[in-house]
This record gives C-alpha cells, sequence and structure tokens, in this order.
C-alpha cells in the first residue's frame, strides 16, 4: 500500500548517508538496517536484527564513547515506540553529537503491516521535545532531509531528533551481515581498537 | 538479620574502607567509564562516588534494558562500562541480555538483592528468587558477595573475567550484605 506525497524510505536514508563522512551509523532491526545495508555497507555500520528498542541507546553509549564522531541512529517508528524511555535518557546526558531519525511509516511492516500508535495517537516529535531534545522535528521534503543531513556532522549542536513520515510499501530486502560480533569488531577496528 | 543502615557502614572499623568505596576503587582501577543505573538504595553511595568521578559517565536509565544496550554501544566505541541495578530490573532486561552473546561484549552488572534474608515486601520475592536463573538462561555468569569482607575479591573477578575475557558476569549483592529494608518501626 502507497499513499501519494509520501516520501519513499531508500531515497531518504541515501540521502540522509549520502556525505556520512566519519558518522557512526546505527540501524534498528527490520528496514531500517536494510535501508542502510541498501545506502552501501560501510565499516562503521552497526546494523541490528533483534534487541528492538534497543536501537537509540546502543548510540548514546557510542556517542559518550566518540563524543568527536557524529552518531546517527535510523529507526523504525515501532522500534522507537518500544525504546521511548530512551529519549528521556538522552534527553537528559545531551550528548552533541548524537542524531536520531525514525522513519515513520505507521506500521510493523516486517509482521504485516498492523497500525502503529503514531498511526493514531502517539506523536513522537512531541515525545523527544518534551524529554528534553530540543531540537526535535519533522521533516517532509527531500530538500529539508539534505539540510538535516548537514546538521549531523555538527556534533555540538546535537541531540537532535527528526521523524520522516515515509511510504509503507514493503521493498525488496537488502541483507546486511547479521553476525553481531563482525559487526561490532569491525566497527572497533574502524576506530583504532582491537580484540581482546 | 541487621537492619537497613547507610550501606558499608556495618560492623566496619573507620580504617576500613566501606564496600561500596571498594567497588569504587575497582572500577576505577578496570577502566570502567560509562555507568548507566537504575537506582537503589544499596547502590547510593557507588552512585554517589561515580557521579562525583570526573573519568566516569553516571547515566540515570529509565528502565534497566536501556543499560545493556548503552554498554554494547560503549563497547563498540572502545569504552568499558558497568550497569547497576536492583534484582527486580533484571526481568525488564531479558531479551536485550541477547546482545551479551551476539556482541561478545564485556558485560558486568552489580545487582543489590531484594526479596531475600528478612524480606518485609512480597512483591519484592518472586523476582529476587528468579534473578539468578534468569541470568543463567540468559547465559551470564553469576557471581555473589554476602559479607563485606568478600565484596571486593567477588567484584574483582567479575570484572576481570568479564573485561578481560569478554565472559558477561553479574555479581548479585546480597540483601544480607546491604540489610533489609526497614519500613516500619
Amino acid at each position: 500500500m502507497s499513499k501519494a506525497n509520501l516520501l519513499e524510505r531508500r531515497g531518504v536514508v541515501a540521502g540522509l548517508l549520502a556525505e556520512r563522512k566519519d558518522a557512526i551509523v546505527v540501524g534498528g532491526l527490520g528496514a531500517s538496517t536494510y535501508d542502510i545495508a541498501a545506502a552501501g555497507d560501510h565499516d562503521r555500520n552497526f546494523y541490528l536484527w533483534g534487541a528492538m528498542g534497543g536501537a537509540v541507546m546502543i548510540g548514546l553509549g557510542m556517542a559518550l564513547a566518540q563524543p568527536k564522531l557524529p552518531v546517527v541512529v535510523i529507526t523504525g517508528d515501532g522500534e522507537m515506540l518500544m525504546g521511548m524511555g530512551s529519549l528521556a535518557t538522552v534527553g537528559l546526558q545531551k550528548p552533541g553529537n548524537l542524531t536520531i531519525v525514525v522513519l515513520d511509516n505507521e506500521v510493523y511492516g516486517e509482521t504485516g503491516g498492523q497500525a502503529s500508535h503514531t498511526a493514531g495517537t502517539a506523536d513522537l516529535v512531541g515525545v523527544a521535545r518534551a524529554c528534553g531534545i530540543a531540537d526535535a522535528r519533522s521533516l517532509a521534503t527531500m530538500t529539508e532531509i539534505e539540510a538535516f543531513a548537514r546538521s549531523m556532522h555538527d556534533i555540538a549542536s546535537g541531540p537532535r531528533f527528526a521523524s520522516i513520515k515515509i511510504d509503507s510499501a514493503n521493498l525488496e530486502r537488502v541483507l546486511s551481515s547479521r553476525d553481531g560480533q563482525f559487526t561490532v569488531t569491525r566497527i572497533r577496528g574502524a576506530l583504532g581498537f582491537g580484540p581482546i | 538479620m541487621h537492619a537497613r543502615t547507610e550501606a558499608g557502614s556495618v560492623a566496619l572499623s573507620e580504617t576500613t574502607p566501606s564496600w561500596p568505596e571498594e567497588i569504587f576503587a575497582l572500577l576505577q582501577r578496570f577502566d570502567v567509564r560509562q555507568v548507566p543505573y537504575v537506582p537503589d538504595a544499596g547502590h547510593s553511595q557507588l552512585i554517589e562516588r561515580v557521579l562525583g568521578a570526573p573519568s566516569m559517565r553516571a547515566v540515570p536509565l529509565t528502565t534497566e534494558e536501556e543499560g545493556v544496550a548503552m554498554l554494547a554501544g560503549a563497547w563498540a566505541g572502545g569504552q568499558r562500562g558497568v550497569l547497576l541495578m536492583q534484582s527486580s530490573g533484571v526481568g525488564n532486561c531479558v531479551n536485550m541480555l541477547s546482545l551479551t552473546q551476539i556482541f561478545r561484549f564485556p558485560f558486568l552488572t552489580l545487582v543489590t538483592m531484594r526479596g531475600e534474608w528478612g524480606e518485609f515486601n512480597p512483591w519484592q520475592v518472586p523476582m529476587g528468587s528468579s534473578t539468578a536463573g534468569v541470568f543463567e538462561l540468559s547465559g551470564i555468569k553469576v557471581l555473589r558477595a554476602s559479607h563485606p569482607s568478600e565484596v571486593r575479591e567477588v567484584v574483582e573477578a567479575g570484572a576481570g573475567q568479564a573485561y578481560n575475557a569478554c565472559t558477561p558476569t553479574a555479581v548479585l549483592l546480597s540483601q544480607r550484605l546491604i540489610g533489609a529494608k526497614v519500613f516500619t518501626k
């Protein structure tokens, strides 16, 4: 099912990551991880295939450990709803280098397209702002997304949160590695940390 | 059984560091940088010390599972952490504990126990009784300290195997150590 005038998720993520430079990118389980993989495998991609509700907190741990690097969490509305408390935790810590992007298709796409709370009453931008993330906004055009992508590299002005309403069409899966040890070892290697 | 007093002040001479102080010194020695926590009275002295330590980041959580995910991110970013929580919080972590096997990262948690040793509140008993079992089913090694004199060596062993051998470890700090919470005088 597609709605007119909604952005297409792969184009959105490709736009966010086109000039990613040294950024670390955390992908929430499901379609967000596929979108990041579709934008191009990278040794600083942190693909999640589970741990629903944990994407933002993995991003926070990374952002606090690497305060000079932009850390970008890209996840879906269902995953964000499950970890909504983590927005309060981020709001308190205020890591300047952390960006959270929710690709909001208002459905649980991996499980049959059941409606999520954002299709009804939940407003994640409002939640993020109320949790102390002052820079919380909705993005609706590719021009806005390109400007936002540039802002992700300003590591002094975060945390920032963006919700992007996207088309709910299920796209062909682009499978990243699902080996967590490989993924983490590769990121650590890219940051200069060896194995134990 | 003794009643809960200021953590660590029980039966120690003035020249002996309290057990929370010994834990703090160990965490510093192991270069622990991120300390996510959900408060517990038994951890209050340690949390105060961490909040005052420039080399450590104390991060209050809304729920304990946040801390498991956070420590995975910290490790990927090159830092060690420890999760401080109470036994009832262990149940909140269950699915997120998968990360300890998926990433094989050096997970360490220090858990203050409720629901045992003179507990007044029956609501603490079910989760307190299953805390060790939940960890073991999740593939996490469980160590326990019940007396002030053994806290240092148990936490040192736990931190050593977690950080040196990437063996996910929970150290349970017994209610006998902390003292049962007093609800009525």
